[in-house]
């Protein structure tokens, strides 16, 4: 035990001795929160819309009307014809179009089905989509004010009325949504980097030599290299949701040590992976490639910015081995709808498993003899 | 294996690949005894070292320490040895105290404990002991990496090229320490690539390509070197190692230090007939004298005849 005390005090000698450590563990956590929650959102506001009023009426203005009081539009341009307003759309100076036919009015007034024309930049698709959604729920509001306006004495018809209720996040605030996740990311990167640049470190460095040729044993080493990280990563964990506290205000509803408890097991898992890479790389670089490999794979797939439901079936296959889908997706349990031990039980039983196969890959990977 | 010897090799083998680094070597060294490992780079002097001490497993042959074999019992052999690797490799950005305590740490042991054993060594680094160890001077380091090495008071000290890369004056202090040691009955194995520090050890192996090629006291490889030694300087140095390389009586010419030392074909030259040689190809002041040889014309001599 004393000689994993002395690898513990040589190792925060190190780390707190190196430049660019403490801006790391303070100063990658602000700049990250900040940046990524703002932009990292599927919000759609000011979609830049053109207009090609070829109707000219009283109902075409109220419908143009309506477009120009939503938040999410902002007519850009009003054109005569189509072939003007499509080149707005080719020059990527507009996202949408919005065609109203000649007798629009003249349509509505005789019961028959007027036509709008909706023309959307789909290179992005899952933003076209929306902006589409969007644009529908506009035009289907004209057409409810025409109904009550045109049948104003009718009975109303028996109607199914749909009432939204969002749960958890009530005001669809994209920044809750997206900051339980990435308080996972911060924490994994800082973890899984340097604890995969660690080892390697010594082994570029020659020391790993001085070090192989003593009585340490292999736990005692890979304790004395794992621990250090570990707690820098858990407070970088509880330093990160101070900041979602006070500069976002996100809810945590859940209960705190349940938290850190769950990050606790899952940090192990992250750096053991670190420690393992770190071990089978024999330059830093190489380190770098591998770590960068997997941590682009797992954080892609891991439902940070993408549903996993709406991923392919082997993907989420995968994403039964990706430990960051998992801390996620458990993150957002416990500060989002305050859930307890029992509701995510079994997604901790894997990371505890996935912790103890890693670490003693780890341990084992870690050779003091060379054949 | 013979117990009283503090390390027994027997037909050790290693190969990288398809090259050999070592080929069946086998030898004894006795307790107490500093023993230097002579020969150039490649010779296989390190890998040597670093299956003695337990951090490469040879292909073939097996070795021990004290009678424990340096595969079976790697875990009692890295106790009772101290091992001090060719490359620098403490923590250069820990300081000179802060190193020393880390190893005398891990080794369950404190400096004050060993401290007579390295006080000497240690002595002359203490006043720079709040000094990170990578900012220390190639000399300063390596009494920082022999005091790490001795800390927990070693039986067998491996010592790889401890001198490469030092300069003449730290080397000299260095071999001094050794002679120190010594005393304090532990056994030394050194090597280096310099033939001039083996007068200093009690035994020498000449190593060449994973062979050792001689082994004996300093003092009998000088008795056992059976040829006549000349010097000769001129007043162009730089012509003369080829103009006496081709003179047909002369059978090994080299350089060493301001002169030039040739071995006749036979057990002597006619002189005359040199200068006059020499001469005619425009050398003046010539100056011609046999000389004593030293352990290092008799490993130039046996390394150059052998290949």
């Amino acid at each position: 035990m004393r000689t994993v005390i002395f690898i513990l005090q040589k190792e925060f000698r190190q780390i707190f001795r190196d430049k660019i450590m403490l801006p790391i563990i303070f100063i990658v956590p602000v700049v990250q929160l900040l940046i990524l929650s703002y932009t990292a959102t599927f919000e759609i506001k000011n979609t830049r819309i053109v207009i090609v009023d070829q109707d000219h009426s009283q109902a075409s203005r109220e419908l143009v009307f309506h477009f120009e009081s939503s938040s999410f539009f902002k007519v850009v341009a009003r054109q005569q014809n189509y072939q003007q307003a499509s080149e707005w759309l080719q020059n990527g100076d507009a996202d949408q179009l919005i065609v109203i036919e000649a007798d629009f009015e003249k349509k509505i007034k005789t019961n028959q089905p007027a036509k709008v024309l909706l023309v959307t930049d789909a290179i992005n698709g899952s933003a076209a989509s929306l902006m589409n959604a969007y644009a529908q729920q506009v035009i289907q509001g004209f057409n409810k004010n025409l109904l009550a306006e045109q049948i104003p004495l009718q009975n109303k018809p028996i109607q199914i009325k749909v009432e939204p209720l969002f749960w958890y996040n009530p005001k669809l605030n994209y920044i809750t949504y997206m900051v339980p996740g990435i308080l996972v990311l911060l924490v994994t990167i800082i973890g899984f980097f340097l604890s995969g640049m660690n080892i390697v470190k010594e082994k570029e460095m020659g020391t790993i030599e001085q070090i192989n040729v003593t009585p340490i044993k292999k736990w005692q080493f890979i304790t004395g290299k794992l621990l250090p990280f570990w707690l820098i990563a858990l407070f970088d964990l509880v330093f990160g949701l101070g900041i979602a506290k006070v500069v976002f205000n996100i809810p945590f509803l859940g209960s705190f040590p349940l938290l850190m408890g769950v990050a606790a097991v899952y940090l192990l898992v992250v750096l053991a992976m670190g420690l393992l890479v770190s071990n089978l790389s024999d330059t830093m670089q190489q380190s770098m490639f591998i770590s960068w490999f997997f941590l682009v794979i797992f954080i892609l797939m891991s439902g940070l910015f993408t549903p996993i439901e709406s991923m392919p079936e082997w993907a989420q296959w995968f994403n039964k081995i990706n430990p960051i889908a998992y801390f996620i997706t458990i993150n957002r349990m416990i500060m989002l709808k305050g859930s307890g031990f029992s509701d995510f039980s079994e997604s901790f039983y894997v990371l505890s498993a996935y912790a103890i196969l890693i670490l003693m890959l780890a341990v084992n990977r870690y050779k003091k003899v060379k054949a | 294996m013979n117990s009283e010897m503090a390390v027994c090799a027997n037909a050790l083998s290693k190969f990288y690949q398809d090259k050999k680094a070592l080929d069946s070597l086998s030898f004894e060294i006795e307790m107490g005894s500093l023993f230097g490992f002579i020969g150039p780079d490649g010779a296989g002097k390190t890998s040597l070292f670093r299956i003695l001490n337990s951090l490469l497993i040879p292909d073939g042959g097996t070795a021990s320490i004290l009678g424990f074999d340096t595969v079976k019992d790697y875990k009692q052999i890295r106790r009772i040895i101290g091992y001090m690797p060719g490359r620098f490799s403490l923590y250069q950005d820990l300081t000179v105290e802060e190193n020393l305590k880390f190893f005398a740490g891990i080794f369950k042991t404190t400096i004050k404990e060993n401290y007579h054993l390295i006080e000497d060594i240690y002595r002359h680094i203490e006043p720079f002991k709040n000094r990170k160890a990578g900012k220390l001077s190639g000399g300063m380091k390596q009494k920082l990496a022999l005091s790490c090495a001795l800390i927990h008071k070693p039986e067998v000290l491996i010592l790889d090229e401890p001198t490469t890369g030092v300069d003449a004056v730290s080397r000299g202090e260095f071999w001094e320490m050794l002679q120190k040691l010594k005393t304090q009955n532990i056994t030394i194995l050194v090597s280096t690539p310099y033939m001039d520090e083996a007068s200093l050890c009690d035994e020498v192996a000449l190593m060449q390509e994973g062979k050792i090629m001689q082994r004996a006291t300093p003092e009998r490889i000088i008795e056992a070197f059976n040829e006549t030694l000349w010097s000769v300087q001129s007043d162009k140095m730089f012509e003369l190692l080829s103009h006496l390389s081709s003179f047909p009586e002369i059978r090994l010419v080299y350089r060493s230090g301001d002169h030039i030392c040739f071995i006749p074909r036979k057990q002597s030259v006619e002189e005359k007939n040199l200068l006059a040689y020499l001469e005619n190809l425009g050398h003046q002041s010539v100056k011609l004298k046999q000389i004593k040889p030293t352990i290092e014309d008799s490993f130039i001599y046996q390394m150059q005849t052998q290949n």
